[in-house]
């Protein structure tokens, strides 16, 4: 149907962002595609090492499953994303093809592998979440193709992560938000994943950061280490959410916050987290 | 690109009455309930999937319905503020809302009071945190939200017994 539709026509999934777009007419499409009528787009499979979201998962499915309970950042995530009207509508697949600067998903799968399922007529491909997010608004997608699965490897043993997202209220996109992934042995971090959302043109995965904690005893100065060099990779816009100066200060001031929920989290804490709200 | 664009048979339940129409694509489910079905207590504050105003159930779950087109509610069983009395008597959080002056204009009370549905249908017993999350995509501008949280407590213990 899209290859028939050709380049104006859009894809319609939960809706909570390109319905807005378009009585912003920001998006004008000739023709949209409802998915919402597909039978079978929206589930969550749990096999030994991964979980797969159908595209059409709602953010509350997500934040409701086992799943999501198995993985504390993938629940920090979908918890918080909008509110309860969007996450009722609003699915995991749709939020990915968007590509927004300022989306959460992206953000925190940067942080765990995770690959994207492509579906068109010349067949399905894999796309690793990387590669798939190309730029802002922009993904690896052909105009004929779709997303119909989100693959997420189940990190290890012994690891735990979180996703911090500073917003001023519930509705609106995060001023920047955080999420870490790290893997722990005792107090030294084995391995960790950093990724930066809101400043940038898509999420950033700061490596100098992951590099400053890697084998490292997570002591003050290796955690101030690696917040530094989360603030120096990112790359943010002053706009009405906060100037440049201050999201570069606020995202420093969450990988440092991530950091700490992580490692308690690697420990099998419990600790729940929640958006901030300004 | 074809020429017009066809409107659309749909059948959906309204607060428990089945409506057949046909609309537009691009007709937005609040629209459809204000203007065809005469159902004006579910108001448009922003329109752009900020304020919750128009909030409804679709399926029991709270949505915005200036973000879903009415042909995407077909077959689908709505819930608006008209639906929440039943034979004259004002539905508990209604009535809770009016005793604990949980609104001041009323313009996003529709909207609230279903959320506050939402809530209570699925948990009988909510916290704070869980109300403050519950009305969290809902905006009121008049009232600090105190007499609000009052409300849905209020109507909570009030619908144990029920």
């Amino acid at each position: 149907m899209l290859s028939q539709l050709g380049d104006d026509a859009k894809l319609l999934a939960g809706g909570q962002s390109l319905i807005p777009l378009m009585k912003l007419r920001f998006a004008n499409p000739a023709h949209l595609v409802d998915l919402n009528f597909i039978s079978g787009t929206s589930y969550i499979k749990d096999d030994n090492d991964t979980v797969r979201f159908g595209a059409l998962t709602r953010h509350a499915e997500i934040e409701a499953s086992v799943a999501a309970r198995k993985i504390p950042i993938l629940h920090d995530c979908a918890t918080g994303i909008a509110d309860v009207q969007v996450r009722n509508r609003g699915t995991i697949g749709g939020s990915l093809a968007e590509a927004d600067p300022s989306g959460d998903w992206a953000t925190v799968l940067f942080t765990l592998t995770a690959e994207v399922r492509c579906l068109g007529t010349a067949g399905e491909r894999t796309v690793s979440l990387t590669d798939f997010i190309k730029d802002a608004y922009t993904t690896a997608l052909a105009h004929d193709e779709l997303v119909s699965e989100v693959v997420v490897k189940i990190p290890p043993k012994g690891s735990g992560g979180t996703y911090l997202a500073f917003k001023r209220s519930a509705p609106v996109y995060p001023t920047a938000s955080a999420a870490v992934q790290l893997t722990m042995d005792g107090d030294v971090c084995q391995d960790a994943a950093i990724a930066l959302g809101c400043v940038g043109l898509t999420a950033i995965r700061a490596r100098d950061a992951e590099a400053a904690l890697k084998g490292q005893k997570l002591t003050e100065k290796t955690i101030a280490r690696a917040v530094e060099a989360s603030r120096a990779v990112a790359d943010p816009q002053s706009d009405m959410r906060g100037s440049a100066d201050y999201k570069r200060t606020l995202v420093g001031a969450l990988v440092k916050r991530g950091i700490e929920i992580a490692v308690r989290r690697a420990r099998g804490e419990q600790v729940e987290v929640g958006h901030i709200y300004a | 690109m074809s020429d017009s664009i066809e409107n659309i048979s749909i059948q959906l339940k309204v607060n428990g009455k089945s409506h057949s129409r046909t609309v537009e694509p691009r007709k937005l489910l609040v629209e459809l309930l204000r203007e065809d079905l005469d159902l004006t207590g579910t108001h448009v504050g922003c329109d752009t999937t900020y304020c919750g105003a128009c909030t409804v159930l679709m399926n029991g779950a709270a949505v915005k319905s200036c973000t879903i087109f009415a042909v995407q509610a077909d077959g689908a069983e709505i819930l608006t503020v008209e639906g929440l009395e039943k034979d004259g008597e004002l539905h508990p959080i209604q009535k809770a809302f009016g005793d604990c002056y949980g609104l001041q204009c009323g313009y996003c009370t529709p909207g609230l009071m279903l959320s506050a549905l939402q809530l209570l249908s699925r948990n009988t017993q909510p916290t704070d945190k869980e109300m403050r999350k519950a009305i969290a995509g809902n905006t009121c501008r008049c009232t600090g939200y105190q007499n609000i949280l009052k409300a849905i407590q209020t109507a909570a213990q009030n619908m144990k017994g029920a």
